[in-house]
C-alpha cells in the first residue's frame, strides 16, 4: 500500500546514495559490480535462494542503507577478542580494515599475505572472476569491500603453520557494516591452511559481508575452517568459492556456533579430474539466531570424489536451514558425490528447513544425498539415566556424541581441542 | 558406441502402441477461451447457475494469474487461445444404457482393451470411460449402487447428486489453488465422481479410462472420490491419445476426500502419447491431483506409473489432517528421447502421529530429463509426525538428466523426517551375469528395470501391475546402458 | 566336446593368454590351478565372452560349433555356463523369476516349448533338494544381501537348473568355509554325468578334495606350463607355486 511517506526499499536507499567515489582502488571491478547488483537488489522475500533466511527484512530493521561505516573501529578496544590459541602467524581486520598492528605473520617466506587493497592498486587485473556470481551479497561485497588479503603460496610450498584470519568488529558505539574479500591462490603441489574467526564487541548491530575465492592449482591443497562463534548482533553473508584444478583436494569445515543470522554460501568447483573435495559443518543454534548452510559442488570434470557431512542443533527459537546442491555434468563420468545432512530439534520452537538437491547429467556416477530431521533419543537418554548419570549430563553425552562425528574429522590438534571445548561447554550448558 | 548403448538406442526407438485415431464425428466448441467459451461448455451440458457461476469465477481468477515457470521443464508457450475447450463425439441421443452407445465409441476402447460389455469384463473392475471432453460409459453402475456407493460421470453426477458435488467440488483442490487448476475449474468437461457411503468397501477396482481423439483440444477432466467413514475404495486411471505433431494439453483435477477411517487407493498408468523420437508432439500432462485425509486414522496412497506424456508435471499430494492419517505416495516415472518429467509428491502434515511414506523411481533414457521434486512439511502442531522419503534415480545412456529436488520443512522437534536418494545406472556386470545365463540384452534390461521399480510396481492392483511392466519395457525399448 | 587352441587374449594393451591349448572331453573334470594374475579368470569370462577380454589369435570349437562367434547369450544357450567368482546383486528381481526367465530364454532357443508355472516349480524343487539351497533365498533379490557362501550356492543351484553341458566353476572356492566348500561341491558331484563336462578353475588345491579332477593343469603367465592328474594339485600343494616360478624362470 503506497501512503504519503512511501519507505524506500533498503535496495533504492542504497543505490540512490552510494557514492563509489569514495573508494580508491579496484575502480573498475566496483562500477561493474554495482552494475550487477543494481539488478538483481537485495533479495526478496520470495526469493528462493532466501526464502527461508530474511537477510534483507534484518538489514530493513536496522539500517536505512548498509553502506560502508564511516567510523572505523579501534584496534585497542577489539584487542580482547584475540585468541591467543592463535596467536602466531595471524592476519587481523578491524571493522573491515587491515590491522598491522594487530597481525603477526610468521608464515614461510615464500608465501605472500599481503592487503588485497595494495595487492590491487599494485595490479587492478589481479580480481579472479568478480561477476560471476548471481549472488546479490557476492555482488555487494565486490562493490563495498573495503580491504582484504590477498594470498598465493608458490609452486612447490607446503605451508605446515595454519593461517589466522580473524575478522574484529567494533559495535561498542556504531552500527558496523564492513565488507572484506580474500583472494588465495595455491599454485601447483602447493598446500595451505586457513582458520577464519569472526567476533564483535559491543551490541550494536554489524552488517558483515565476506567473499573468499580460493583456486587450487594441480596436485594443490586447501584446508579451510570458518568458525563463527560471534557474540554480537551479526548479520553475515559469506561467499566461499573453492575452484580445483586437476588431482587437488579441498578440506572445509565450517562451525557455527553462534550470531544473528549467518549465511554460508560454499561453492565447490570441480575443474579438473582426480580431485577430492571434502565437506563438514557442525551448527549449533540457539537463542533467536538463523544459520542458513548454502553448499554447491559442481562436478564438471570425471573421476572426483565429493563428500559432504554437516549436522546441525536447533535449541530456543533458533533455525537451521541447509540447502546442498550437487551438480554432475555431462562430461563428468565416473563421478562419486555424497551429501548427508542430519538435524535434531531440541526445543519446541526450533524449526529447520533442509532442501539436498542432486542434478546429475553423466550416468556412470555414484551419488546420494540423504537428510534426517528428528529429536534426542528418548530411549537413549533413559538408558545413561538408569545407569545413574544425571539427565543434563547424559543429554549433553548425546548431543556430544552426534556432533563427534564432525569433530572427529578436523585433523589439526590444537583447533579440534579448541573446537571440541567450546562445543562440549555449550552442550553442557545450554542444552 | 559401446554394445550396450546400441541395445539401448534399439530398446528406445520402439513406436507409441495406441497412436491410432478414431473417425468420430464430434461436437465442438470453437476454439479459444473466454467467458463465452466457459458459458458454452456449462450450457451444453445443462448445468445448474451456481455451477456456471463457479467456473466463471474460477475463468475471472485465471485471467490474473500467470503460467508458473518454475518447474525443471522447457516448452514453448501455450497459446491459450489456439485450443479446444470442449470436444464431444457426436451421439443422437444421451445413451442410457450400453445399447445405445455408439458402436465405433465402444470399438474405440475395445482396441485400447477396455471392453464396457460388462460380461467381458474382469468382473472386479468398473469402467468409466471418458473420451475428449465426456464419458460415454460406465459400467457396473447398478451393482455398485445397490451399496449407496455413486460411480458415475462427473456430468451426470451434477444431475444427479447436486448436493454432493456442492460440498465437495473444490473442496480440496480451490479453483484458485494454481494456475492449471485455475483453467481447469473454468473449463472442466467430464470426469468421474465416485462417492462411497459410510462403513462399505467398495468390492470392485473403479477405474476411469481416459482417452484423448479430437485433434487441437485440450483434456480438462475432473474426478471427485469421496469417502465416508470407515469406507474403501481401489481406483484405477488409464490414458492414451493418439500420435498427433501438435502438442495437446491435459490439464486434469483430481480431488479426493477421506472422512474418518476412510481409506483411498489411487493408481496411474499414465501413457499418454509421448511425441515421436526428435520430440515433436505429445501430450503436455499437467495435472493437479491432492487428498485431504480429512479424518482421523484416514489413508490416501498414491500410486503412479507415468510413461507418457511429453511433460509431465504434477505431485499427487496428501494433506494429513486427521490425526494419525496416513498418506502414501508410490511412482515410477520413465522419460525417453526427449520426453521431460518435473514429478513428485508433497505430504502436509497437521494433524498428530501423522505419517507419510515417499518410494520415487526415477528412470532417464535417451536425451529425456526426469526431476523429482517434493515437500515434506511438519507443521508446528504435527506432534509425533513420521516421514520416510526413497527417491532413486537410474540414468540409461549419458545424454539424460535425473535430478532431485526435495524440500524438508519441519517445525515440530518431536517429528522424524528421513529422506534418502540414490542415482545409479545399469551396470554392465548386471548385464553380462544375465546374458550368461541365456537372457539377451533386451528381456535382460526389462529384468532389471522392474526389478528396480519392485517396490511401486506392487503397490497396483494385479491387472494393472502386469500392463505396467510390460508398458515400462515397452517405454525403454532399446535403451541399454 | 570343446577344444581350445593357441588362444591370446588381452585387455585393453596387455596381454593375459599367450597360447593356451586345452581339449575337454564329455564327463571330464578339469582343474586349471595357477598363482594369482596368471589368467585362469581371463579363461573363464574369455569362454563366457565377456567384452572386455579381445580373443587377438587362436580358436575355440564347443559342440562343433566356433564359440568365439557366438554373443554371451547364445553361448550359454548352447550349454557353457560360468558360476561368477564375484556374483552379481540385481535389486528388486528374484532368483526365481530369474531362473524363469532364462530358462525359457535358453528353451525358446532350443526349440522347446516354454515351462508353464507349475512345471517351472516342480523342476525348481527338485533342484532345490539337490543343491540344498534355502527355499526362502530365491524368493528374495538376486544375490542382494547374500553371504559369501549364500551367493556361492546360488550359483550352484543355477547351475542345477540350467543343466550346462560344461560348466565353468570361477573360483568358486574363494572365501568359503569348509561347510559351505563341501555343500557346494557336493552340489557340483551331483550334477555330474558322463555326457557334462566341468571346467574348475581354483587357486587352492583344498576344493579339489571334494571335486576330483581328471586332469589338473597349472597356468602360469598366460601358458598352461604343468599338466597332469590330480596327483599335480597335490605337489603344487606341498611345493607351492613358487616351485612353478622358478621352474619357469630356469626354463
Amino acid at each position: 500500500m503506497s501512503t504519503a511517506t512511501e519507505k524506500k526499499s533498503l535496495s533504492t536507499s542504497l543505490i540512490e546514495s552510494l557514492d563509489l567515489g569514495q573508494f580508491s582502488f579496484a575502480d573498475t571491478q566496483r562500477s561493474e559490480a554495482f552494475k550487477a547488483f543494481k539488478a538483481t537488489g537485495f533479495p526478496e522475500a520470495k526469493s528462493e535462494e532466501y526464502k527461508f533466511t530474511p537477510v534483507t527484512r534484518s538489514l530493513t530493521k536496522h539500517f536505512s542503507a548498509p553502506e560502508l561505516s564511516k567510523q572505523t573501529g579501534a584496534d585497542e578496544s577489539v584487542k580482547t577478542l584475540l585468541n591467543p590459541e592463535f596467536s602466531e602467524n595471524r592476519v587481523v581486520f578491524v571493522n573491515g580494515i587491515y590491522s598491522k598492528t594487530l597481525s603477526s605473520i610468521t608464515a614461510d617466506s615464500k608465501v605472500t599475505v599481503q592487503s588485497l587493497s595494495e595487492a590491487v592498486t599494485a595490479d587492478p587485473s589481479l580480481l579472479f572472476d568478480q561477476l560471476n556470481t548471481t549472488d546479490p551479497f557476492a555482488l555487494l561485497n565486490s562493490t563495498l569491500w573495503s580491504d582484504g588479503l590477498y594470498i598465493n603460496v608458490p609452486k612447490n610450498v607446503v605451508e605446515k603453520k595454519p593461517l589466522f584470519i580473524h575478522h574484529l568488529h567494533d559495535a561498542n558505539t556504531e552500527k558496523v557494516s564492513a565488507h572484506t574479500k580474500l583472494f588465495i591462490t595455491i599454485d601447483e603441489s602447493a598446500s595451505l591452511q586457513i582458520i577464519e574467526k569472526t567476533d564483535t564487541q559491543g551490541d550494536q548491530p554489524v552488517f558483515n559481508t565476506i567473499s573468499e575465492d580460493i583456486i587450487v592449482g594441480e596436485n594443490g591443497a586447501i584446508n579451510y575452517c570458518k568458525i563463527q562463534n560471534d557474540a554480537g548482533h551479526l548479520i553475515q553473508v559469506a561467499n566461499t568459492t573453492i575452484h580445483q584444478h586437476k588431482a587437488s583436494r579441498a578440506d572445509t569445515y565450517t562451525f557455527t556456533l553462534n550470531g544473528k543470522l549467518i549465511r554460508n554460501n560454499l561453492n565447490i568447483i570441480i575443474d579438473g579430474e582426480g580431485c577430492e573435495s571434502h565437506f563438514f559443518g557442525l551448527y549449533l543454534t540457539d537463542g533467536d539466531t538463523l544459520v542458513d548452510n548454502h553448499t554447491t559442488v559442481d562436478h564438471k570434470k570425471p573421476n572426483s570424489f565429493s563428500n559432504e557431512l554437516y549436522k546441525g542443533l536447533m535449541a530456543g527459537k533458533s533455525k537451521g536451514v541447509f540447502n546442498g546442491k550437487i551438480y554432475v555434468r555431462p562430461q563428468a563420468q565416473k563421478t562419486n558425490a555424497f551429501q548427508s545432512n542430519r538435524n535434531l530439534l531440541l526445543s519446541d520452537d526450533a524449526t529447520v528447513n533442509t532442501k539436498p538437491q542432486l542434478e546429475i547429467w553423466a550416468d556412470d556416477v555414484k551419488c546420494s544425498h540423504g537428510c534426517t530431521t528428528g529429536q534426542l533419543d528418548e530411549e537413549a537418554l533413559f538408558y545413561l539415566q538408569s545407569r545413574g548419570i544425571p539427565k543434563g549430563t547424559a543429554k549433553a553425552m548425546l548431543l556430544y556424541a552426534f556432533a563427534g562425528e564432525v569433530l572427529e574429522t578436523i585433523k589439526n590438534e590444537q583447533l579440534k581441542n579448541y573446537i571440541d571445548s567450546i562445543v562440549s561447554e555449550r552442550l553442557h550448558k545450554s542444552y | 558406441m559401446s554394445k550396450d548403448n546400441q541395445v539401448l538406442e534399439e530398446f528406445t526407438s520402439k513406436e507409441y502402441e495406441h497412436g491410432w485415431t478414431t473417425d468420430l464425428e464430434s461436437d465442438s466448441a470453437p476454439k479459444g477461451l473466454s467467458e463465452d467459451t466457459v458459458r458454452f461448455i456449462s450450457a451444453k451440458k445443462n448445468e445448474p447457475e451456481w455451477l456456471l457461476e463457479w467456473r466463471l469465477k474460477a475463468y475471472r481468477h485465471w485471467t490474473t494469474m500467470k503460467e508458473p515457470q518454475w518447474p525443471n521443464v522447457k516448452y514453448p508457450s501455450i497459446d491459450y487461445q489456439d485450443i479446444i475447450y470442449y470436444s464431444a463425439p457426436k451421439q443422437k441421443v444421451q445413451p442410457k444404457n450400453l445399447s445405445e452407445v455408439d458402436p465405433e465409441l465402444i470399438k474405440t476402447f475395445e482396441k485400447l482393451g477396455i471392453s464396457l460389455t460388462e460380461q467381458k469384463r474382469l468382473t472386479g473392475v468398473a469402467v468409466d470411460a471418458v473420451i475428449d471432453s465426456i464419458s460415454v460409459a460406465t459400467t457396473f453402475k447398478d451393482k455398485l449402487g445397490e451399496l449407496g456407493i455413486i460411480f458415475c460421470s462427473f456430468s451426470e453426477a451434477v444431475k444427479e447428486h447436486p448436493e454432493l458435488v456442492k460440498k465437495y467440488l473444490g473442496s480440496v483442490v480451490p479453483p484458485n489453488d494454481n494456475y492449471f487448476a485455475a483453467l481447469n475449474s473454468a473449463v472442466f468437461s467430464d470426469g468421474s465422481f465416485c462417492y462411497i457411503p459410510k462403513g462399505v468397501r467398495c468390492p470392485m477396482e473403479l477405474s476411469t479410462y481416459f482417452r484423448i481423439n479430437a485433434a487441437n483440444t485440450g483434456q480438462f477432466e475432473r474426478t471427485l472420490i469421496v469417502a465416508e467413514d470407515a469406507s474403501y475404495v481401489s481406483y484405477l486411471e488409464g490414458c492414451t491419445a493418439p500420435m498427433r505433431d501438435e502438442n495437446q494439453l491435459h490439464a486434469a483435477v483430481v480431488e479426493l476426500y477421506a472422512m474418518k477411517d476412510a481409506e483411498i487407493k489411487y493408481s496411474t498408468v499414465q501413457n499418454w502419447y509421448p511425441g515421436n523420437k526428435e520430440g515433436k508432439g505429445g501430450i503436455y500432462n499437467f495435472v493437479t491431483k491432492r487428498g485431504l485425509c480429512a479424518g482421523d486414522h484416514s489413508k490416501i496412497s498414491w500410486t503412479q506409473v507415468e510413461t507418457g506424456s511429453a511433460i509431465t508435471w504434477k505431485y499427487p499430494s496428501c494433506i494429513l489432517k486427521g490425526d494419525y492419517s496416513n498418506g502414501e505416495f508410490y511412482s515410477v516415472a520413465v522419460t525417453n528421447n526427449y520426453q521431460q518429467a518435473d514429478t513428485g509428491s508433497k505430504m502436509i502434515h497437521i494433524g498428530k502421529h501423522t505419517r507419510s511414506r515417499i518410494v520415487s523411481k526415477g528412470i532417464s533414457a535417451g536425451k529425456s530429463q526426469n526431476s523429482y521434486r517434493g515437500q515434506v512439511h511438519i507443521l508446528k502442531r504435527a506432534e509425533n509426525a513420521r516421514n520416510f522419503s526413497q527417491c532413486d534415480s537410474l540414468l540409461m545412456g549419458d545424454q539424460c538428466g535425473a535430478h532431485t529436488f526435495p524440500y524438508i520443512d519441519v517445525e515440530n522437534k518431536s517429528a522424524h523426517v528421513e529422506h534418502e536418494a540414490t542415482t545409479s545406472k545399469i551396470g554392465e556386470d548386471q548385464i553380462f551375469y544375465c546374458l550368461q545365463r541365456g537372457i539377451d540384452e533386451e528381456a535382460a534390461v526389462a529384468l532389471i528395470v522392474n526389478g528396480y521399480a519392485k517396490e511401486v510396481l506392487k503397490q497396483l492392483p494385479m491387472e494393472f501391475a502386469v500392463e505396467a511392466q510390460k508398458l515400462l519395457a515397452l517405454t525403454l525399448e532399446g535403451s541399454v546402458g | 566336446m570343446l577344444k581350445i587352441k593357441n588362444i591370446h587374449a588381452r585387455v585393453e594393451e596387455k596381454a593375459i593368454l599367450n597360447g593356451i591349448n586345452l581339449e575337454v572331453k564329455p564327463g571330464e573334470v578339469h582343474a586349471i590351478m595357477g598363482p594369482n594374475g596368471s589368467g585362469k579368470s581371463t579363461l573363464a569370462s574369455v569362454l563366457a565372452g565377456r567384452e572386455d577380454f579381445e580373443v587377438t589369435d587362436g580358436s575355440i570349437e564347443f559342440l562343433g560349433k566356433n564359440l568365439l562367434e557366438m554373443s554371451p547369450e547364445d553361448r550359454a544357450r548352447e550349454g557353457v555356463f560360468l558360476a561368477f567368482q564375484y556374483p552379481v546383486e540385481i535389486p528388486g528381481v528374484s532368483t526365481v523369476n530369474f531362473m524363469k526367465t532364462a530358462l525359457n530364454k535358453i528353451r525358446e532357443y532350443r526349440g522347446q516349448d516354454t515351462l508353464d508355472a507349475v512345471s517351472f516349480l516342480t523342476l525348481m524343487k527338485e533342484k532345490i533338494n539337490l543343491v540344498e539351497i534355502d527355499k526362502a533365498l530365491l524368493n528374495r533379490s538376486l544375490n542382494e544381501g547374500f553371504s559369501g557362501g549364500e551367493k556361492k550356492r546360488n550359483e550352484i543351484f543355477q547351475m542345477a537348473m540350467l543343466e550346462p553341458k560344461l560348466a565353468i566353476l570361477d573360483e568358486t572356492d574363494s572365501g568359503l568355509d569348509i561347510d559351505a566348500l563341501r555343500i557346494v561341491a557336493n552340489g557340483v558331484n551331483k550334477l555330474r554325468t558322463k555326457d557334462n563336462a566341468t571346467i574348475v578353475v581354483t587357486h587352492y588345491q583344498r576344493l579339489l578334495e571334494y571335486i576330483v579332477p581328471d586332469y589338473v593343469h597349472v597356468l602360469y603367465k598366460g601358458k598352461i606350463v604343468k599338466s597332469g592328474t590330480k596327483e599335480l594339485a597335490l605337489e603344487l600343494e606341498a611345493k607351492g607355486y613358487d616351485w612353478i616360478k622358478s621352474e619357469m624362470e630356469v626354463a
